[in-house]
């Protein structure tokens, strides 16, 4: 087992995707993603430490349970797709590994998920008007649906279109069928009620990059893995000292858990 | 039925540059000054750790909230306007200091040109060198008038900054020293003097040294930690109306900020303005707040909101050209203006662009205003080009060369190799008014009172749009001479037309400025001409845009309007400055 210093060592995880597939064989059973629920959250939490704990539950991160997605069975389209996205490489974790899904689970079930910040007003833009509009999060924006509604829609439309194409849910499909899947999405190509599903791409991408890259607060970038990964600092206070400096200078990213404690 | 309070010498809308600068003035006099600001009160206390970037720059915690007041917007007049729904087209500012907390503090002041662009035009070029549609005006004051106002404000603010090569005179040098330098902004600097050019330091208000201005308030020095943009400064390093001209205001004694409290009209009878009516958000109780001075120093919107709801002014009328108020709404138009250009990705350097604060960088004025002739050129006015290396955040920045795949592996590895080794330059480009760009209230869409939206309809001139595909090219030829090994361009098409992206705060116009009734709203102190104690104050009074930053000269006005409002209160009234009648005989 890898020491506590160095969680990027753990972070390449190779059976991670293959559980993936392999989940998909008994979900929609009802006991069956009973029990799923829990492996899935063993699985995706990383083993970093807690060596010499006895008490198997001290190693299960609490913030590792879901909060919007009612089914198991969207929470694992999401983590497939995301991962999809953002996948793990020699360079580091993918989405799964950096809490992702966890993250994206979180925003949908608060204000984000329900456009609380945004105008409201009807009349909205039907369906043919959005496919007019240019940019793809303008689309969302004007969708009657909220993004939670889009999401749900989305990923139970990338399921069914994999099952339907491939006899294999999209979790469960070979990642060439996946990319199948996923470009007609991003291209529009596949029919959603809420959206044209080219700005379902363009949301369920820029929230996979949040959570990838978003202060650790918010349950995403585990361990800052993200930020180091694009070899971001994080929350430093300064950078009067360094940035000056002629040759790139690395520095261990810091998060606001750690800034705001020292005030 | 609102509750009449007890009548002070100044009610004014809002708490930015305008309103804060508004307040120092007068209530240094010795003047009973109330604000009311529709945001929540704020402090620099709020800022004290607030590296946020989802909260304050994808989730816009600083912004307007839009579910209950927006904008409707639309791209030419035969269109239906649709409501600006999200932040992301939309980065209003709002509370306590509004848009002037977080801004990135490049303050810079607009040309001589500028303020006598009509008549400058027809002299140098003659009157057909003005496109049709195009309805530029002179403002009635000349860049001299100003130049005082424009010194005050930046020793105000604290500005660090150095000569313009190319800028027009000044009466003294910058308050602070530029800002700390780096590698990509001195490659920028080397590759645009190779090829001619007259690069210069963004005047920033960011502290380059720790620093105390004229009223007496210190301004920290900055720490270049990149939380600048769309957030408050951490260490009341940035020079903004919380920690100067409220602070100056609140220390006479003279002064109150009631926050939560959305004006909601301009009380008048037909000449003079008795008050402002408006709602405290908290409780929903109406009070009217009547004043011998009332002034809107809220942002374009809310100011031409509010005059066109108050009935104050003709409204604009696009099909007769009559009346004024709407008339002339410009903008840094975000894919006209703003962010277009050239991106370079280099494959063999890397720099420290996750360090930075809001205005470092440099640009490069030598296509600014009338600064080139324009004889053979078919646009009038210009641009500038700009780098920046403000610190970028790494929600916000996932650059990676045009023909690479969307999501997956290689988009992954580029994503993570570029991010620190790619660099964009940007044409900031005027936008002049016409003819068919303006403001009036939307037909449909209600804010959450139920009064009307304002709605921008925003048409894009020829002259628009070359303008902005110059800017593109001398871009790629400055980042070409940079060394970039690919160069992705952030193109103007031919038939681009308005995104209905509201996405820098530099909104302009719809109360403009001049110095004939029948074609302007406020004078020169930016004095209603129908109303002499209302003053309409902000970038709502700017009668075009430059290429050039609003938020100095918006200061400089206000400078202006108070020394204008404190001898109308000192005298018998009346206005300042007398109409010249000159459109109608």
């Amino acid at each position: 087992m890898a020491d506590n210093n160095n969680p990027k060592t753990e972070s390449h995880d190779p059976g991670r995707r293959n559980f993936l597939k392999n989940t998909g064989l008994v979900v929609g059973g009802v006991a069956g993603g009973s029990l799923l629920g829990g492996l899935f959250t063993n699985q995706m939490k990383s083993d970093d430490g807690k060596k010499g704990t006895s008490d198997e539950t001290a190693k299960v991160d609490p913030s590792h349970a879901r909060v919007f997605f009612g089914r198991f069975e969207d929470f694992i389209v999401l983590a497939a797709a995301t991962e999809l996205i953002f996948p793990e490489d020699d360079n580091g974790p993918g989405a799964i590994g950096l809490d992702v899904p966890y993250y994206i689970d979180k925003q949908l079930a608060g204000t984000w998920g329900i456009n609380g910040d945004d105008y409201r007003q009807a009349p909205f833009t039907n369906l043919e008007g959005l496919k007019k509009i240019q940019k793809d999060d303008e689309k969302v924006n004007h969708a009657r649906a909220n993004r939670g509604k889009i999401f749900l829609e989305g990923l139970r439309l990338m399921n069914a279109e994999s099952m339907k194409r491939f006899d294999a849910s999209f979790d469960q499909a070979t990642e060439e069928q996946q990319h199948e899947i996923m470009g007609d999405l991003a291209e529009g190509k596949l029919d959603m009620k809420s959206t044209p599903s080219d700005a379902f791409f363009a949301l369920l991408k820029q929230a996979t990059l949040e959570g990838a890259f978003s202060d650790p607060l918010y349950g995403g970038n585990k361990n800052m893995d993200g930020w180091r990964m694009k070899e971001f600092a994080g929350a430093r206070p300064s950078y009067a000292d360094v940035i000056e400096s002629e040759e790139f200078v690395k520095l261990d990213p810091i998060s606001l858990t750690d800034y705001h404690r020292k005030k | 039925m609102a509750e009449e309070l007890k009548k002070v010498d100044v009610v004014i809308v809002g708490t930015g540059w305008a309103g804060g600068i508004t307040a120092a003035e007068l209530t240094k006099k010795g003047y009973k000054v109330v604000a009311l600001e529709r945001g929540k009160e704020q402090s620099r206390e709020d800022f004290i750790g607030a590296k946020d970037e989802l909260k304050y720059s994808i989730r816009y915690e600083m912004m307007q909230d839009l579910s209950k007041d927006t904008v409707t917007a639309r791209s030419s007049m035969d269109e239906t306007a649709k409501p600006v729904r999200n932040n992301n087209y939309a980065r209003f500012g709002n509370d306590t200091g509004g848009a002037s907390v977080h801004w990135n503090g490049v303050s810079l002041r607009w040309l001589p040109y500028d303020f006598e662009i009509h008549s400058q035009t027809v002299e140098k070029y003659g009157a057909k060198k003005i496109p049709e549609n195009c309805t530029i005006q002179d403002w009635g004051v000349t860049y001299d008038d100003m130049e005082p106002y424009y010194d005050k404000f930046e020793k105000t603010a604290g500005v660090s900054g150095e000569e313009n090569p190319v800028g027009p005179p000044r009466s003294d040098k910058y308050p602070n020293p530029p800002l700390k330098t780096t590698p990509s902004i001195e490659l920028f600097k080397k590759a645009s003097t190779n090829l001619g050019y007259h690069p210069y330091r963004l005047p920033a208000a960011n502290m380059s040294e720790t620093y105390t201005n004229p009223d007496g308030e210190t301004i920290n020095a900055c720490m270049y930690c990149a939380f600048c943009e769309e957030y408050g400064c951490d260490f009341g390093a940035k020079g903004d109306p919380i920690v100067t001209v409220l602070e100056t205001a609140r220390k006479t004694g003279n002064f109150e900020i009631r926050n939560e409290s959305t004006v909601t009209e301009v009380i008048h009878d037909g000449t003079k303005a008795i008050g402002l009516k408006y709602i405290d958000n908290i409780t929903g109780a109406e009070y009217i707040q009547p004043a011998d001075i009332v002034v809107l120093a809220g942002f374009v919107f809310t100011n031409n909101k509010l005059l066109l709801k108050s009935k104050i002014g003709k409204p604009y009328n696009p099909e007769t050209q009559e009346g004024v108020i709407g008339k002339n709404f410009t903008g840094h138009f975000s894919n006209i203006s703003t962010y277009i250009g050239a991106r370079g990705f280099f494959d063999n350097e890397k720099w420290n662009l996750s360090m930075g604060t809001g205005a470092l960088g440099a640009k490069v004025d030598d296509y600014a205003g009338d600064n080139v002739d324009h004889t053979d050129l078919d646009f009038l006015h210009g641009y500038e080009i700009r780098y920046y290396h403000l610190g970028q955040r790494p929600i916000d920045n996932n650059h990676v060369p045009e023909g690479t795949p969307a999501w997956g592996k290689e988009y992954k590895e580029k994503n993570l190799f570029y991010h620190n080794r790619s660099l964009i330059i940007r044409a900031k480009t005027a936008f002049l008014p016409n003819r068919y760009t303006y403001l009036d209230l939307d037909p449909t869409y209600k804010d959450e009172l139920g009064d009307p939206l304002i709605r921008a309809t925003v048409h894009y001139e020829e002259q628009d749009i070359k303008r902005a595909q110059h800017g593109v090219e001398t871009c790629k030829e400055i980042m070409t001479e940079m060394g970039a090994d690919i160069i992705d361009l952030v193109d103007v098409p031919d038939d681009v037309k308005f995104d209905s992206k509201f996405y820098t705060n530099h909104f302009l116009g719809g109360a403009i400025m001049g110095e004939d009734p029948e074609t302007s709203a406020v004078n020169t102190y930016s004095q209603m001409w129908d109303m002499e104690n209302l003053f309409v104050l902000g970038g709502s009074s700017f009668p075009h845009n430059s290429n050039h930053d609003p938020t100095e000269t918006i200061g400089a006005f206000a400078y202006r309007a108070s020394e204008g409002m404190i001898e109308y209160l000192g005298g018998e009234g009346g206005l300042l400055v007398e109409a010249k009648q000159t459109s109608k005989a």
